[in-house]
């Protein structure tokens, strides 16, 4: 379980450059749907969630000159898993300096997938208080749902398969900004794993093996 | 859910995040990254403490057992408190009124505990040992809370915890702990600890309440008050232990007050931004003079915030995840 899968770079979602494109329009649906850039905070969900949470803050300071409040957020202790799994993750700090009280609060994670982190937090958050509203802002959004939760804003949606994985690096965490499907080698793909097809298919690279960490189901 | 910590390039993967035992049974036992680790989960438990809704769902479902053969107050309303916050179950036990008094043996009472499944006993006893004995013969995890004059794990964890944010690190810090060190288990485990984590420790007290071959703690041992808080970054005062004989080791509470009590002329040859620690409880004109527990550099009640967040984070670590595998 402890070991990352045999894993090759399939596709490359986003490039630094449509990262950064992705991030001012999201920023943009921010201030559009808020009519303004007042009366909400963004969290970011650790660790992935919480360089997107600082973009976006530092995109609407940029364009709107708006100090928007930022939290950071470690939903180990929320997590629905710890029973099925053999030793206590690490936690990590959650610092959340402002009241949620009567705000609006977007949650931000890198990948949203089975929804289940999304739960967790939600259920972090309103124990910080009761906010006005609870949205999610994901930079990629790769389908295969296990509970009832949807983003409002949505940096890519990509359909994936549950053998494939979504790697998303930002240059702040892993030293350079980037967003790869990887899939596992065919050995080790789930037996009845569906094949969805794919609305981007831009052609893999290579099929080196990927070196950089990942980020399972 | 995903799995969050999983290493990435570029990142240094995450210091080894297991706790290497089943139980908490003594700082001896325990490694240097255990030590870390337990510090750094305490230094992220310490904010749901701050919170609107002091309560996380993180252990909703087990069950702490808190076998308290001795008395305390500071010590268990601490473990309740955190077992509360993590949404565990826990049963109080106290060993008057209970089949204890009635003859039972130690093992028989644990034992007759396990059939009722708890996932962590918590247990302080009169003879040391009493925790290891728990911790060979049953499945759950054991939590040492104080046995004897033996071993007190957490408080030296919670006592850790607040030099570590009280001076940013532990190592190279000057720490006397002056006092009953003989019969004082508080003393034992922080002289572990801290050694273990590289302060240099200068232990204090009339000579004959300082153990057999306490050299071997690797501790320097002076019998004057002022030679050991001479430049001290860390002074820790112990109380008397009258219930185990330590009140024989010296003629008067007057006498003891003068010669090693921590008065505010001697606090003054201490450094300048040291910290004055006690674990509790207090006997104020004994070994600490009022205006120093209640004075600015007290952090007593530091301490004793902290140990709500330690064993948060000793109870997270033994039985968060189901230790299967």
């Amino acid at each position: 379980m402890g070991e990352t899968p045999a894993t090759f770079r399939k596709i490359r979602l986003m490039d630094a450059l449509a990262m950064k494109r992705v991030t001012a329009r999201m920023a943009q649906e921010i201030v559009e749907s808020q009519g303004g850039t007042e009366g909400f905070a963004l969290i970011g969900i650790r660790t992935r969630g919480v360089p997107l949470a600082r973009r976006l803050a530092a995109e609407l300071d940029r364009r709107e000159g708006a100090r928007v409040p930022v939290g950071v957020l470690d939903i180990t202790l929320y997590r629905d898993d710890l029973t099925t799994i053999a030793s206590s993750p690490v936690l990590k700090r959650t610092e959340i300096s402002f009241p949620v009280e009567g705000k609006t609060v977007i949650l931000c994670d890198d990948v949203l997938y089975t929804g289940r982190t999304v739960r967790a937090a939600i259920d972090a958050v309103l124990d910080f208080g009761r906010p006005r509203k609870i949205l999610l802002c994901v930079l990629v959004d790769r389908g295969r749902r296990e509970l009832p939760i949807e983003a409002q804003f949505i940096g890519k949606r990509v359909a994936t398969s549950s053998s494939e994985i979504v790697q998303v690096t930002f240059g702040e965490t892993d030293g350079d900004d980037d967003v790869w499907l990887l899939d596992r080698e065919a050995s080790l793909r789930p037996a009845n794993g569906p094949r969805v097809p794919r609305k981007v298919a831009k052609p893999a690279k290579t099929a080196a093996r990927a070196k950089k960490g990942t980020r399972r189901p | 859910m995903s799995r969050r910590a999983d290493s990435v390039a570029g990142v240094p993967p995450d210091r080894p995040h297991v706790f290497s035992k089943k139980d908490l049974v003594d700082i001896e036992s325990v490694t240097e990254d255990d030590i870390r680790l337990v510090l750094d989960t305490a230094e992220s438990m310490r904010e749901i403490n701050q919170r609107a809704i002091k309560k996380v769902p993180t252990l909703r479902g087990k069950l702490v057992a808190n076998l308290f053969f001795e008395s305390s107050t500071r010590t268990r309303f601490s473990f309740e408190v955190a077992e509360r916050r993590l949404s565990a179950d826990s049963i109080a036990f106290t060993a008057a009124g209970s089949s204890v008094s009635k003859g039972e043996t130690l093992l028989d009472t644990a034992k007759n505990l396990m059939a009722m499944a708890p996932d962590a006993i918590v247990i302080r006893h009169a003879r040391s040992g009493a925790p290891h004995l728990l911790a060979r013969e049953l499945p759950c995890a054991v939590i040492n809370a104080g046995d004897g004059a033996h071993e007190h794990p957490t408080q030296a964890l919670l006592d850790a915890l607040t030099i570590r944010r009280a001076k940013g690190r532990i190592a190279g810090l000057k720490v006397s702990l002056c006092g009953d060190i003989a019969h004082s288990r508080v003393a034992r485990s922080n002289v572990g600890l801290l050694t273990k984590m590289g302060a240099a420790v200068t232990l204090c007290g009339p000579r004959t309440l300082l153990p057999a071959e306490i050299e071997r703690t690797g501790a320097i041992v002076v019998s004057r008050i002022e030679e050991a808080l001479d430049g001290a970054d860390v002074v820790m005062m112990l109380r008397v232990q009258r219930e185990r004989g330590g009140g024989l080791g010296f003629p008067s509470d007057r006498e003891y007050y003068d010669i090693f009590g921590l008065t505010p002329e001697r606090r003054k040859l201490a450094k300048k931004d040291a910290i004055i620690m006690h674990p509790g409880p207090l006997n104020r004109g004994v070994e600490i003079d009022s205006a120093v527990a209640d004075g600015p550099d007290s952090v007593i009640l530091d301490q004793v915030e902290n140990g709500v967040a330690v064993r948060m984070a000793v109870l997270y670590l033994l039985i968060g995840a189901s230790g299967d595998e």
